[in-house]
């Protein structure tokens, strides 16, 4: 055996560790540590890019009174809690996990950490010192909703979902809301690709829903992919996350933009003011969390304009896509007339509105 | 023109400081690099090799994200050294974790001592189901094992979302892509209390031990080395190649198969789409830089485990991009390969002459050491 080999591999090893083995000092500092937990990297052009514009925008708003630390491309397994419990260790009194996947992982970590705020974003378990955030992106889809139905040639619109999550659901929903109310000929044709991100597949669905004539394509995936193949073949595709009018300027309609910024404002607003508390935080237009940043220029006049009005209801509540009378897909009244689906049921939307004629997959 | 001349005779020492020769030479280009990028090099290579591990709850850490790592390695350390190439131990390690999941959610109300073993046997089962259909497929039909098991990774990745979006989600959980949390039977004991470090790095020792029992001690390790170093030699002494073969096979893909369930059942408890970061890849680098050898393999674990922690950290607390943790880890094969040719190898400036180019299987014999 090379015993005595592998002991000089072992003492060179253990010197090396030995002459690095200074402690690091780490001073307490005034300023708020605030830290970010992405699943994705930043330049992503989507989910986490958009967190990380949030991030920025705290750092433009506090200054010196406060310091952000990221943390990019966090798998979501057994890495996220060493993560998470690394940046409330080294002094973060405020961490933000961004992905559905960090939640119970942020929840063991809150735990050990009474003292340090967390906030979670998408998910449903909450405790004394972690709260959720999360935005009504349905909202912005029933606009995009709106103008698809205006805008189609073929009346065959298509739905690029990823995981039939209620998140997801919800959304394809107040988009068959928009068609029924504005154009009940207009069908819905929807591929799940079972990825949030995956340009492949999801140029790959684009091509198929186009090659069976479909002109308008939303999407509930992250890459620009579909705004790309929509470009070539002369369709219209809607932007999803962040502003993806450079990627297809003539297939550019609109983009349903998640701004994180004023959330995270506020909460570390809260935070320094000891105002606190762990609550379900569901924002949309009206707190500037949903934005539709732009319309593309060959949209007709009256419909923008309409777009406009949809969105101003939204903002002062007289427009509320989840307002009956909704009946399910196979026609049973849901929701009666003057009454609106609570946050609190939408969250666990799992059945399809009138109109779709496809069945959620199991 | 350069050229490459074989040295004389190995020398056993060198062949064995190569790999402290790579990380002293991954160090030094690290501190230029992290000069150039404006960072205090010596604060940076603390915060990257110590301070992850600078308390107990840091080097608990360190045994949560070795012990995957170091089962896997373990096992390829056994199939490499018959010259199979088994790149699938990370399908192996999801189909491990796959069916011990199934196993686990079987019994989530159960509270009795035999939950436990049940479902780590059904994990090593599920890895050496994997890894025995590529046996089968190379002792049957001759298939390059490289192929095959490159390809299972992807289909086991996939029956892997298939079953956590399908069968085995939480009926309760909103449809989101996850299994329900394990009962309490089916988690790995913790061994520091108020730490992460689980039973698993016990079965990973243990799994080093046994694997230098095996390949240095035994007949059949025996075998197995004389098999990789020549089929005709082995088949001539009458040594059984296809029973050597399943062997080998079963027994990288079963360790895989434990790392994946020590996954799900240990830090994870329940069954994710995401369970490994790609820890069958990066046991194919740990195998080669532990010369194949259990206690290189276990320093070479440690040392790639460190390596992911010390990314994370200098994210955190340096700010620095996430590439670096790759870079550091593409660094460290490529010095360490540098080093085995310079070893083996002299380079010679000659004028042009051209003559036969040195022979490259004598390079791959040599660097398994």
């Amino acid at each position: 055996m090379k015993r005595r080999q592998f002991n000089k591999l072992v003492a060179g090893l253990t010197a090396g560790v030995c002459m690095t083995a200074l402690s690091l000092s780490v001073q307490a500092a005034d300023p708020l540590k605030v830290g970010f937990v992405y699943v994705g990297p930043i330049g992503d052009h989507g989910w986490s890019y958009q967190h990380d514009q949030g991030r920025l925008s705290v750092e433009a708003e506090f200054g010196d009174k406060v310091k952000t630390t990221y943390v990019e491309n966090v798998a979501e397994g057994a890495d996220a809690q060493r993560v998470i419990y690394n940046l409330a260790k080294t002094g973060h009194e405020l961490i933000f996990t961004t992905s559905f996947g960090f939640m119970n992982p942020t929840l063991k970590v809150a735990k050990q950490f009474p003292n340090v705020v967390f906030e979670h974003a998408t998910g449903y378990k909450m405790a004394k010192n972690v709260g959720t955030y999360i935005s009504t992106t349905f909202e912005g889809r029933y606009v995009a909703g709106y103008v698809a139905s205006q805008v189609t040639k073929s009346n065959k619109i298509g739905y690029i979902a990823s995981f039939p999550i209620p998140e997801v659901i919800r959304d394809i929903n107040a988009v068959q809301l928009s068609l029924n109310k504005y154009n009940p000929d207009a069908e819905l044709k929807i591929i799940w690709v079972n990825s949030w991100f995956d340009p492949g597949k999801e140029a790959d669905a684009a091509n198929a829903m186009m090659d069976q004539g479909v002109d308008v394509i939303l999407q509930h995936t992250d890459s620009p992919a579909a705004m790309q193949a929509a470009e070539r073949r002369g369709a219209y595709a809607v932007g999803q996350a962040s502003d993806m009018s450079s990627f297809g300027p003539k297939a550019h309609l609109l983009s349903v933009v998640d701004e994180w910024g004023p959330h995270y404002i506020n909460t570390v607003n809260a935070v320094m003011n000891d105002t606190w508390k762990p609550k379900a935080n569901v924002e949309g237009m009206k707190e500037g969390a949903i934005v539709i940043p732009s319309f593309n220029e060959s949209i007709p006049g009256d419909v923008i304009a309409h777009a406009e009005e949809l969105i101003a209801g939204i903002k002062d509540g007289s427009v509320y896509p989840f307002a009956g009378p909704i009946k399910n897909k196979a026609g049973q009244l849901m929701v009666p007339e003057g009454a609106r689906m609570t946050y609190a049921e939408l969250e666990k939307m799992n059945w399809y509105v009138e109109g779709i004629e496809s069945d959620i997959p199991q | 023109m350069i050229k490459l001349e074989p040295r004389g005779e190995r020398s056993s020492t060198m062949a064995y400081l190569s790999p402290v020769l790579a990380a002293l030479l991954t160090m030094l280009t690290g501190l230029i690099l992290f000069t150039l990028l404006g960072v205090d090099p010596v604060e940076a290579l603390i915060t990257i090799l110590y301070v992850p591990i600078s308390d107990t709850h840091g080097l608990a850490e360190l045994c949560v994200k070795t012990a995957p790592i170091l089962l896997c390695a373990i096992g390829l350390s056994v199939v490499f050294k018959a010259k199979i190439w088994n790149i699938g131990a990370e399908g192996q390690l999801l189909m491990g974790g796959l069916f011990g999941s199934y196993m686990a959610l079987q019994f989530i109300e159960v509270e009795a001592f035999w939950v436990l073993p049940l479902v780590l046997i059904a994990g090593v089962l599920g890895g050496m189901c994997w890894s025995g259909i590529a046996a089968l497929l190379k002792v049957r039909f001759n298939t390059n094992e490289i192929l095959t098991t490159i390809m299972m990774n992807y289909i086991a990745l996939n029956i892997l979302l298939w079953a956590v979006h399908g069968p085995l989600k939480d009926p309760d959980g909103y449809n989101f892509p996850e299994s329900a949390l394990f009962g309490d039977a089916a988690l790995l004991p913790i061994l520091i209390d108020n730490t992460r470090v689980h039973f698993g790095m016990a079965l990973a020792l243990f799994a080093v031990v046994a694997v230098w029992v095996l390949m240095s001690r035994s007949f059949y390790g025996f075998q197995i080395k004389v098999m990789g170093m020549d089929t005709g030699a082995a088949r001539l002494s009458g040594f059984k190649e296809k029973r050597l073969t399943y062997f080998a096979l079963l027994l990288s893909g079963g360790l895989a198969g434990l790392a994946g369930v020590g996954e799900v059942a240990g830090p994870i408890g329940q069954l994710i789409p995401q369970i490994s970061p790609g820890y069958g890849y990066a046991a194919i680098i740990v195998a080669f830089l532990g010369r194949l050898h259990p206690l290189g393999i276990l320093l070479a674990s440690l040392l790639m485990a460190l390596l992911y922690m010390g990314g994370e950290m200098a994210q955190i607390s340096l700010g620095l991009p996430l590439a670096l943790t790759g870079l550091f880890q593409g660094m460290l094969l490529f010095y360490l390969l540098a080093c085995d040719v310079l070893i083996s190898f002299r380079i010679r400036l000659k004028p042009k002459k051209i003559t036969t180019s040195p022979r490259l299987s004598t390079l791959a014999s040599e660097t398994q050491g």
